[in-house]
């Protein structure tokens, strides 16, 4: 039987996902990059007491409005609506925004395990490739240290970290054909592609599903062995015109004064 | 410590952007980290060709773009649009981080909270919020083979950003090599902090007073140069 990965709608993608499950959610921070349709479909399914692994905890829906965006969900989604245990992030907490997941986290309704970002993708990338862990010399010396084998080598000092698996990494990826093979966009690809292959099952939220052998085989970033599920985004989507809360706001007047988006 | 020091000159935001530009050599690749750091693309030295890195996985962009204007797919670290030029190529985190990790960014420029006098670098926690964000500030600090401070030269209250021992929380050890302030620069060096340049209307003596650990003058210290 020809293999067939593409599934049809959003809600059957995450139908299997459990209570308790570990979930890596792909992009860097920005919506463009985050798998949004897939993190609203499991918002409405409304698992309990997971843990996420991710670069940030989201901003929210209303600060990607107010730039614009249609599809402006991002972790957010699941936290405001009471999914997410525990994160292991890089970026926890904003200093221009106070988002949900900090209100929850100093309220001590959720926990944070924090890892610095370029930790965070070796220690994904050793759960796709096999590795027991790896030596970085991230953190030596810091709070990050604290429990961790430290070991001298070569005359310089490293700190052992330990792979981070999942339970299913939901991404977000430009192209996809029904064998999973993907491509991405520019920036977009980020914590996208280290997480395909990481979790047992990887599903993958794409702009386009292409026919098998339209993708240029020189160019196919992420192999589909590492893919279980692609998914393709509607083309359009309903508007959504809640008021955008002071919140927000506010905080879009103090990034562009720090400089940044 | 004394606010005596209020009314005089700093440099300000973009000034300091400037001064750190001229560190970077032609065929530099550099990161540049959120707010006065990111400014500095804007001043890369003429005849100078620079690349510059993102952790979001980009290597060669160009200007920031206007608000409203550019492509989703193309940010920078700060969430900037950014414009793609000839050059230009993407790849995955672990790629960017192994860019960052393995030593091979010529320069990387960050803000501080702190910095000691042997170069340890505290960036990432305000004691008073209690929480902060790591994010990749402790792999870019131990990776780039020269990192550059850019930051005020004292706190709100007046206090020395610029001590002897950080009491804030870490980001790194013994890894800053030069300070940019608003009124100075210093290079950190295996004897001691060097004072290298000073602002204009700055005595060597004042500036003393607002650092921490006693800097050695360089035989060349002048004016900061622009």
């Amino acid at each position: 039987m020809p293999i067939n990965k593409i599934v049809a709608g959003f809600d059957e993608a995450v139908a299997d996902i459990p209570d308790g499950a570990t979930i890596m959610i792909g992009g860097f921070g920005t919506v463009a990059s985050t798998p949004t349709c897939l993190l609203e479909a499991l918002a409405r399914k409304g698992v309990k007491n997971i843990t996420t692994v991710s670069n940030t905890t989201g901003f929210g829906s209303d600060v990607w409005r107010l730039l614009g965006y249609k599809f402006s969900e991002d972790m957010d989604v699941l936290v405001r609506n009471g999914l997410v245990k525990k994160a292991i992030v890089a970026a926890p907490v904003s200093t221009v925004y106070q988002n949900n997941f900090e209100k929850l986290l100093r309220a001590g309704k959720v926990e944070a395990e924090m890892v610095p970002q370029g930790t965070l993708a070796e220690r994904i990338r050793a759960a796709k490739a096999g590795l027991g862990g790896v030596y970085v010399p991230t953190g030596v010396g810091t709070i990050v240290e604290k429990g961790k084998e430290k070991k001298v080598i070569n005359g310089k000092t490293y700190l052992l970290e330990l792979p981070i698996t999942a339970d299913f990494a939901l991404i977000k990826a430009h192209k996809g054909d029904r064998w999973g093979n993907l491509v991405y966009r520019r920036t977009s690809r980020t914590f996208n592609a280290t997480m395909a292959g990481a979790a047992k099952v990887t599903i993958a939220e794409v702009d386009e599903i292409v026919e098998l052998g339209q993708l240029d085989p020189e160019t196919v970033v992420t192999p589909g062995i590492y893919v279980d599920r692609v998914i393709a985004r509607p083309k359009d989507v309903k508007v959504d015109d809640r008021p955008i809360s002071q919140e927000a706001l506010d905080s879009q007047a103090k990034t562009k004064a720090r400089g940044s988006a | 410590m004394s606010d005596k020091f209020k009314d005089k000159f700093r440099l300000d935001r973009q000034t300091m952007a400037l001064r750190v530009a001229k560190e970077f050599q032609d065929g530099d690749y550099v990161n540049l980290g959120i707010g006065i750091p990111v400014l500095a693309s804007n001043y890369v030295p003429a005849g100078r060709e620079v690349v510059f890195h993102s952790e979001n996985g980009v290597l060669g962009f160009g200007q920031v773009h206007t608000a409203g204007e550019g492509d989703p797919d193309f940010v920078n670290a700060g969430g900037q649009a950014v414009t793609i030029i000839p050059g230009t190529c993407f790849f995955d985190h672990h790629e960017s981080f192994s860019i960052v990790r393995g030593r091979h960014l010529d320069i990387s420029v960050m803000g501080g909270l702190q910095v000691s006098e042997k170069g340890d670098l505290a960036n990432w926690l305000v004691p008073e919020r209690q929480i902060g964000t790591i994010g990749g500030a402790m792999d870019l600090a131990v990776g780039a083979r020269k990192l550059i401070i850019a930051m005020n030269h004292v706190t709100k209250d007046n206090q020395p950003r610029i001590v002897k021992k950080c009491s804030y929380e870490l980001t790194a050890v013994e890894c800053v090599k030069l300070v940019v302030t608003d009124i100075a620069v210093i290079e950190v060096t295996k004897k001691g902090m060097v004072l290298k340049e000073i602002a204009p209307t700055w005595t060597l003596e004042e500036v003393q007073e607002l650092t921490e650990p006693k800097l050695i003058v360089a035989p060349d210290c002048k004016e900061i140069e622009l």
